[in-house]
């Protein structure tokens, strides 16, 4: 038992430093994301938003999180108790874990797994238990409706979702997210495959449940959804869950559409730079375009979410697989043909 | 070899306290919760058999569609009623006869199976031509070439079940109003300004 412990408590030890270190910028991360959001929002009406908390006020939000952290956890009486404090833990730890397999610059990646696409897929495919759970434990109707709304929207966008996965993997021939980016050196995917970024972008607000799709959350029907009962930590936890995922979409279509961490073009002063710094500026434009869309389109109703999901996305992507096999094919294109 | 045994414990323990927790709590919805955890451990097991995609698929295909389904349904039941603890008295024999069925199909299975642990080693490559291969590219390859009538036949067959449970929900209503979003576009003169006169409404 002594050797074993010598033998996997540095290994252990390693693993937790590199946790970390994915955890800490990512919190830091999604605290810059909220500001930029709010920020951005603000601009597009012609307000100011947060300006009043440090300097340009950008300690808003961390003081926003101290006044939750300070705040009393309420438990619903009539709620499940152990359900309803499990499902943000679910939420925020399922859009952590996600990040193990992305990487962020040529070999800088915690976990290189082979089947790295899907891993993803997986763990965001479970996303939606964290806000079932949530609604149904709440014992009220509004966050029962909220999940409700929320799971089927998901479940629904989370196919159009796989079938341009499957597009991109077509034209990479492996499910490694290291080698979809270097896949990508002569020409980003986004350029072939245009109307699959599109509708890969589309999705992706769905499955966040960003506006134009935040009908979960809508909160002129529903209150404030899923999370109308939670107060406190929990709700922050969500919060946090939210954002984190957001982030983890944007890194997705930049990995998937915008060449991942290669420069824009392979000459001397664009190459020289690190490619975890092409990999955070197409992130942070991948956001930008997130919070200009919640800035400025109008919320979508619940039967024509339902509609764009089914009859006009999967019909689409569905068509682009079969299309974008045939010419891969027929023109000798496919990888490892 | 240790680690993998700790995890392997870890695993198939926790797989069968929540098999047990599926049977044994009293609300619905929590044993579907327990099923769900017992999947993402079966999931964990594949995983350590160096099987990552059958993990990923079942995680997605079970865990992420079909028991999401499954706890949508079980959410609408008003379960605070449905238990009934009479009932529970009448359905033991049939359970133990299916149990016992059970257990007699895997001893005489077990009789006549011989395991060779000491060739354990190829359990991932059970195929020996795909040495070398990532276990996606080699099920891929046996899946799509040598099995390819099994493999559209499940996938007919799944397509029919989905045509018919389609049929047999679909109903015409006398009197429902449909949103045709391809004639709203075409329509002529996008913004009509109309006199409505009340009690009549607007034919548009």
């Amino acid at each position: 038992m002594i050797s074993l412990a010598q033998t996997y408590i540095i290994e252990v030890m390693t693993i937790i430093l590199y946790c970390l270190l994915i955890f800490v910028p990512l919190l830091l991360g999604v605290v810059m994301a909220l500001y930029a959001d709010r920020k951005i929002w603000a601009a597009v009406q012609k307000r100011r938003g947060p300006n009043v908390v440090g300097p340009y006020g950008l300690f808003q939000v961390p003081a926003d999180g101290l006044k939750f952290i300070f705040k009393e956890i309420i438990l619903p009486d009539g709620s499940d108790k152990t359900v309803f404090l499990i499902a943000p833990i679910i939420t925020l730890a399922l859009s952590i874990t996600a990040w193990a397999v992305v990487p962020v610059q040529a070999g800088v990646v915690l976990a290189n797994i082979n089947v790295g696409i899907l891993y993803i897929f997986a763990i965001s495919s479970l996303g939606v238990y964290g806000i079932l759970m949530a609604g149904w434990s709440s014992n009220s109707k509004y966050p029962f409706f909220g999940a409700l709304r929320s799971a089927a929207q998901m479940v629904s966008y989370e196919v159009s979702i796989g079938f341009v996965i499957i597009t991109v993997l077509l034209c990479v021939g492996s499910l490694n997210l290291t080698e979809i980016v270097m896949a990508q050196k002569t020409m980003w995917f986004f350029i072939p495959l245009f109307p699959m970024f599109i509708v890969f972008f589309i999705s992706a607000l769905a499955e966040t449940n960003r506006p134009p799709f935040d009908l979960p959350e809508a909160e002129s029907e529903l209150v404030a959804g899923y999370q109308t009962e939670y107060s406190g930590m929990p709700f922050v936890l969500f919060l946090f869950g939210e954002y984190i995922n957001i982030l983890l979409m944007c890194a997705m279509t930049t990995i998937l559409f915008l060449g991942g961490w290669l420069p824009p073009i392979d000459i001397y002063p664009l190459n020289a730079v690190p490619g975890f710094v092409w990999f955070l500026l197409k992130v942070i434009f991948v956001f930008y375009l997130f919070a200009m869309v919640k800035a400025f389109v109008p919320r979508y109703r619940y039967d024509q979410l339902m509609r764009l999901g089914w009859k006009v996305f999967l019909p689409l992507s569905l068509f682009a697989v079969v299309a974008t096999s045939s010419i891969l094919f027929f023109f000798n294109l496919a990888p490892g043909m | 070899m240790t680690a993998q045994l700790l995890t392997f414990y870890l695993f198939s323990g926790v797989i069968l306290i929540s098999s047990l927790m599926v049977i044994s709590t009293k609300n619905p919805v929590h044993s579907v919760l327990f099923l769900i955890l017992s999947f993402l451990n079966a999931a964990g097991l594949f995983v350590i058999l160096h099987a990552e995609f059958l993990a990923m698929i079942l995680i997605i295909v079970y865990v992420g569609a079909v028991a999401v389904l499954f706890l949508f349904v079980v959410m609408m039941l008003d379960f605070k009623t449905s238990i009934n603890k009479d009932n529970i008295l009448q359905y033991i024999p049939i359970g133990i006869l299916i149990g016992v069925v059970f257990i007699a199909e895997l001893i005489i299975v077990l009789i006549n199976t011989k395991f060779d642990l000491s060739n354990i080693q190829v359990l991932p490559n059970p195929l020996s031509d795909f040495t070398g291969k990532s276990n996606t590219e080699a099920i891929g390859s046996v899946l799509y070439t040598d099995y390819i009538l099994y493999f559209q036949l499940s996938g007919v067959i799944l397509l029919v079940a989905m045509i018919g449970s389609i049929v047999l929900t679909l109903r015409e209503r006398e009197g429902v109003k449909r949103q045709v979003v391809s004639e709203q576009l075409q329509r002529q003169g996008k913004i009509n300004l109309v006199d409505v006169k009340s009690g009549k409404g607007v034919d548009i």
